[in-house]
């Protein structure tokens, strides 16, 4: 062997030597020094999530009632998956699934493409689900299908029938309750995007429904439950390779209500009634709203509004043209807690407690002309009636206007009058929002309307946000107007020339809109009804509730909702007394007399104003019944009103009174507790049990047929 | 050729001597690494093939298959470390017609198959297919070193007409390889013929020329578009590492962050994303290095490239202490074949490499390559014996 042979094959050896460092250096590099971002890489690569989501829960009345359940429909489902590994792609096993449900093949092969790829067609039509999940074709197939497809399961490949949970409102004594459900639809861009890079599990997906209104959306976290996760590896061909976690779901929590079924369909018919009693005296009588609450918890035992809507109308996805519908017709917001409406007279309570404040004489005697003069304006009575001197109690009966004009007059000169500064104290606004007028009740309902009340700083805030278009259209002098009626531009024009120089003047007139509940006053129904409450219990001001308790599937109770006193109203002693041993007598002797004729107040006294509120741009005026009961021991406040829907004695009175008929048991003149709509003859104080397979029983211990929905939601609970 | 066949009379095909004297003075060390890589690469390929879509029932069949391989491959070489080199010399131009034969089949119609473009294989009953180019690298270099070694006076360079010849048997295959597109075995042929003839002492303007002439050949295929250009890319990535590779293919970057992702210590067996999920193709062959990336990181990769390296190391030992020409050339050629398969086949999972369907050594599925090399192993210590008997 030579030397030279000897050199080469060092050479050949350092050679390979440098090869294999070079291998470990770059195996070094890749490895360690820039190993995390392969590892970032490798980790989106892999793994896929298949979502199932749980069972959502059902929302029962106080009762143990089912107001919100789930039905089972048999959803017939294709995985995409299976499909593709038949020869020719599935196509044959749309078409026999096409012939078999009856459907044109273009529906299927249409749902079965991913959104966002080449021809599909726009949601919901195309899937945007991931890739991985069985894509539902058709719902509420019937079971003789469904079994077919499961037999001949050679012939359909990657097709499956299952059941799935739908919503479901059985409707117990028939009531809509719509506007307290609510209603579930597609979670929005919006709020998945606030979801921002959670990888919580139990974070919202784009495939979600979500609770959109009412009590779906109040408490759509806990009746939404937790999804099943199942997380899967899958290769770059997207086959499964293997799981690698995998979550059961758990139903979603039941909702406990204190709504009860029964009245509540009891309030919603009357409402009605009451809307047709405006009709018939041919008043437009638009929408109404009614709601009962109890006076010595807060809770919302009814409430109505309407107009109303079918809350199954969302099963399935509502169509534009039945949304447009929905929005010209103004069914979807509610009147009870949403709308905001002149209280009119009814606000009389709360001028008198501000008169009793200010140490005005509650037993004095008054005037009550028909009509009183101020800053030049003229403020009459309603038909322009007058009673000479009477008591306040009697201008409370009778709804005297004057009275209480005088007294708001005298109030507004003791704080100052023209003169008055930006601060001067203003009784009766500062009473109105001690019973909690101009802010949220706090209801546990999504929405709500907050009102405002008329008062020397709301004007003045109002200018100041209002003076630059007010100045503006007195100097333009509304020329379109006045191209076809020079006399109303005349009065626009002076109006706003008003407003404009002087429009944070609080004015004598100003304080006399206010004490009847006009002006810039606006209250909702609901406030109202926890304003009577208030006077009802001296003092309290309850935060309502609709929810009583959220209990899980598997039947504990996870928590229970105390009653919340918000506020206490901090007005004399003698000035609550004053009022509720006057309220009375506008039932007995007052405005209220004429609906409650043969009503047997002597065992059952009911506290009332009536109250007939005017609003701008209309001559019917708003009515108003405001009530509680019994007076010498109050139980429930009742409040109803309808728009432009004429008196309150005489539209909405009847259907106050009818409210109590059931709530008492009364029937003509006898009153039978074991008669009331609710069961025991009062609200319920205990919790329906839900049972561990999910039927649920009320708290009396009857049996409440809750049907399969129930049942499904129990067996995914307990697994 | 006539005195091959009275060579063959005299001859028998193995040597004589006591068995003790084979197991003595066999190099442990090389079997030692040599099995432990075998090892090693089972439980690779295992790994690699567990979640094969092709045996969702059984998740060790390609393992089975894979063992069978290693234990046929063992077996063979065995027999050639046993064989007596005046027949193995004798036969050498039986052994290289067979090869070039076997070349020319998977041209046949219905006897070849393509695999990834390559027609490589020749199909065999029962599903099993062999690809001979393996065994030609082995022909090549037995037949390189005997046409090199022969007829010479101790000390001599090799006269230019055996140089010739010599480079004639191993063009004709590497033509024949280059028509079945399979570019990685041309580069590992080419890379073997030039080291053998480099130790066999022919003159440097041998070497030089055919350095220069594999730089041009290279580059005109660069030129003529035979190389892709991210093949290109990467081999300049190798020299600058920063380099963004933003157009190279899916398999090169499936394969880097596979290993990539393993980091220090790799996700542990069977437990690669990468791997599991298949991202990568071919991992239980062509892409195994991603396998140990992936798996067992830093840690494990580098003592698998240990492991090679050790095996390297005994083989140029072999060389250097061969007793004769022949010998050495064997060993010699044994070094480069193995030597270059590596680093193209790891290069390339790296990203340094053009991607060419190469098997990893004695780690990759596949059992022609499997037994080709433990048949190269096996003529190692034939040379190493051959030395210790002489020396004795």
């Amino acid at each position: 062997v030579s030397e030279r042979s000897n050199l080469r094959l060092l050479v050949l050896a350092v050679l390979v030597a440098s090869l294999l460092g070079t291998l470990v250096i770059r195996t070094f590099y890749l490895q360690v020094i820039t190993g995390e971002t392969y590892r970032v890489a490798a980790a989106d690569n892999t793994i896929r999530e298949v979502v199932e989501p749980a069972v959502r829960g059902l929302v029962l009345d106080q009762a143990g009632r089912p107001l919100v359940s789930n039905r089972t429909s048999v959803v017939v489902t294709v995985d995409r998956q299976t499909l593709h590994q038949e020869k020719d792609n599935g196509a044959a096993v749309v078409v026999r699934l096409a012939k078999i449900l009856d459907l044109p093949v273009a529906k299927i092969t249409e749902r079965l493409a991913n959104c966002g790829t080449e021809g599909a067609k726009p949601p919901p039509i195309c899937w945007n689900g991931s890739s991985y999940q069985a894509i539902p074709v058709a719902t509420d197939v019937d079971t003789q299908t469904a079994l077919t497809i499961m037999e001949r399961r050679s012939d359909f490949h990657g097709v499956a029938a299952k059941l799935q949970a739908v919503r479901e409102y059985p409707a117990p004594f028939n009531v809509n309750a719509a506007h307290l459900l609510g209603y579930l639809g597609p979670v929005t861009q919006e709020q998945i995007e606030a979801e921002g890079n959670s990888t919580d599990p139990n974070r919202l997906r784009i495939t979600d429904v979500v609770g959109r209104t009412g009590l779906e959306n109040q408490y759509d976290a806990e009746l939404r439950g937790d999804p099943g996760i199942t997380t899967l590896a899958v290769d770059t061909a997207g086959h499964v390779t293997g799981t690698l976690g995998s979550q059961a779901p758990t139903a979603g929590d039941y909702i406990v209500t204190s709504i009860d079924a029964h009245l509540q369909s009891v309030v919603e018919k009357q409402l009605v009634a009451a809307v047709e009693r405006a009709h018939e005296q041919g008043y437009p009588g638009k929408s109404g709203a009614a709601v009962v609450v109890d006076v010595h918890t807060g809770q919302v035992l009814a409430m109505a509004s309407y107009p109303t809507y079918d809350p199954s109308i969302w099963i399935g996805g509502v169509t534009s043209k039945q949304y447009k519908e929905l929005i010209g017709s103004e069914a979807l917001s509610s009147n009870a807690y949403q709308g905001l409406f002149a209280p009119g007279s009814t606000f009389k309570v709360i001028s008198t407690a501000a008169a009793g404040k200010e140490g005005y004489s509650l037993y004095g005697d008054y005037p009550c002309p028909s009509q009183v003069k101020v800053g030049g304006q003229t403020f009459r009575n309603y038909e322009s009636s007058s009673y000479g001197r009477i008591s306040l109690a009697r201008a409370i009966e009778v709804s005297c206007n004057t009275v209480f004009y005088g007294l708001a007059e005298r109030m507004w000169k003791a704080a100052g009058g023209p003169d008055a500064g930006k601060n001067a104290p203003d009784p009766v606004a500062e009473t109105a929002k001690l019973f909690g007028l101009g802010s949220a009740t706090g209801i546990d309902l999504p929405g709500e309307a907050v009102g405002r009340v008329s008062s020397r700083a709301f004007k003045q805030s109002n200018w100041e946000a209002m003076r630059d278009t007010w100045c503006a259209n007195a100097a333009a002098g509304y020329p379109e107007t006045r191209k076809t009626d020079p006399k109303l531009a005349d009065y626009y024009t002076a109006l706003d020339k008003e407003n404009c120089t002087d429009g944070n003047q609080w004015r004598a007139g100003d304080a006399l809109n206010a004490v009847i509940g006009q002006g810039d006053t606006a209250v909702t129904p609901l406030q109202m009804a926890m304003v009577y409450a208030a006077v009802a219990n001296g003092g309290k001001l309850y935060q309502p509730q609709v929810a009583k308790a959220i209990v899980s599937a598997s039947g504990q109770v996870v928590k229970e909702f105390k009653p919340v006193i918000k506020s206490r109203v901090t007005v004399p002693k003698a000035t609550m007394t004053f009022l509720r041993r006057t309220l009375p007598g506008v039932t007995t002797e007052g405005s209220a007399e004429t609906p409650f004729a043969g009503f047997p107040l002597s065992q059952i006294p009911v506290a009332s104003k009536t109250g007939s509120a005017q609003v701008t741009g209309s001559n019917v005026s708003t009515s108003w019944f405001t009530s509680y009961a019994p007076a010498n021991d109050p139980q429930y406040a009742v409040v109803m009103m309808v728009t432009e829907g004429g008196t309150g004695s005489k539209t909405s009175g009847p259907s106050v009174r009818k409210i109590y008929e059931s709530l008492f048991g009364i029937s003509g003149t006898s009153v039978n507790p074991r008669n009331s709509v609710l069961v025991g003859g009062k609200p319920e104080t205990s919790l329906p049990t839900v049972e561990s397979d999910g039927t649920v029983i009320g708290p009396r211990g009857r049996k409440s047929g809750v049907g399969t929905g129930g049942s499904i939601a129990a067996r995914r609970g307990a697994g | 050729m006539s005195t091959i066949f009275t060579a063959e009379r005299a001859v028998k095909p193995f040597q004589r001597g006591a068995v003790g004297g084979y197991w003595r003075d066999m190099d442990w060390i090389l079997l030692i690494a040599a099995f432990a890589v075998t090892v090693f690469g089972s439980m690779l390929v295992w790994s690699a093939s567990k979640a094969d879509m092709a045996s969702p029932n059984d998740s060790t069949s390609f393992l089975k298959r894979h063992l069978i391989n290693v234990i046929i491959g063992v077996a063979l070489g065995f027999v050639a470390s046993r064989l007596d080199y005046r027949w193995l010399r004798a036969y050498t131009p039986i052994i290289y017609g067979i090869s070039v034969f076997l070349l020319v089949l998977p041209f046949v119609p219905g006897l070849g198959t393509r695999v990834a473009g390559a027609r490589a294989w020749i199909d065999l009953p029962g599903g099993m297919t062999i690809q001979p180019s393996e065994f030609a690298k082995v022909a090549v270099i037995l037949m390189m070193a005997v046409l090199l070694s022969e007829k010479r006076d101790v000390g001599s360079e090799p006269r230019d007409r055996d140089v010739l010849l010599s480079l004639g048997v191993a063009i004709f295959p590497i033509l024949i390889i280059l028509l079945q597109n399979d570019t990685g075995t041309v580069l590992i042929l080419g890379s073997v013929a030039l080291s053998i003839i480099a130790v066999s002492g022919a003159r440097t303007r041998w070497v030089i020329g055919l350095l220069g002439g594999a730089a041009i050949g290279i580059l005109l295929a660069i030129q003529l578009g035979l190389l892709k250009s991210y093949q290109v890319q990467r081999l300049t990535s190798f020299i600058n590492p920063s380099g963004d590779v933003s157009d190279a293919s899916y398999n090169a970057n499936q394969a880097r962050i596979a290993i990539g992702g393993g980091g220090m210590f790799g996700y542990g067996l069977f437990q690669g994303p990468q791997t599991q999920g298949k991202f990568v193709p071919v991992n239980e062959s062509d892409f195994i290095f991603t396998v140990v990336g992936e798996e067992l990181g830093f840690v494990g990769a580098f003592v698998l490239i240990l492991l090679l390296g050790i095996v390297l190391w005994r083989a140029v030992m072999i060389a250097w202490h061969a007793d004769d020409l022949y010998g050495r050339l064997v060993a010699t050629g044994i070094v480069a074949w193995l030597a270059f398969q590596m680093f193209e086949n790891i290069g390339m999972s790296l990203g340094i490499m053009p991607i060419t369907g190469i098997p990893l050594p004695m780690v990759s599925a596949g059992g022609t390559s499997m037994m080709a090399t433990w048949i190269g192993i096996g003529l190692l210590q034939n040379v190493r014996l051959h030395g210790a008997r002489a020396g004795a």
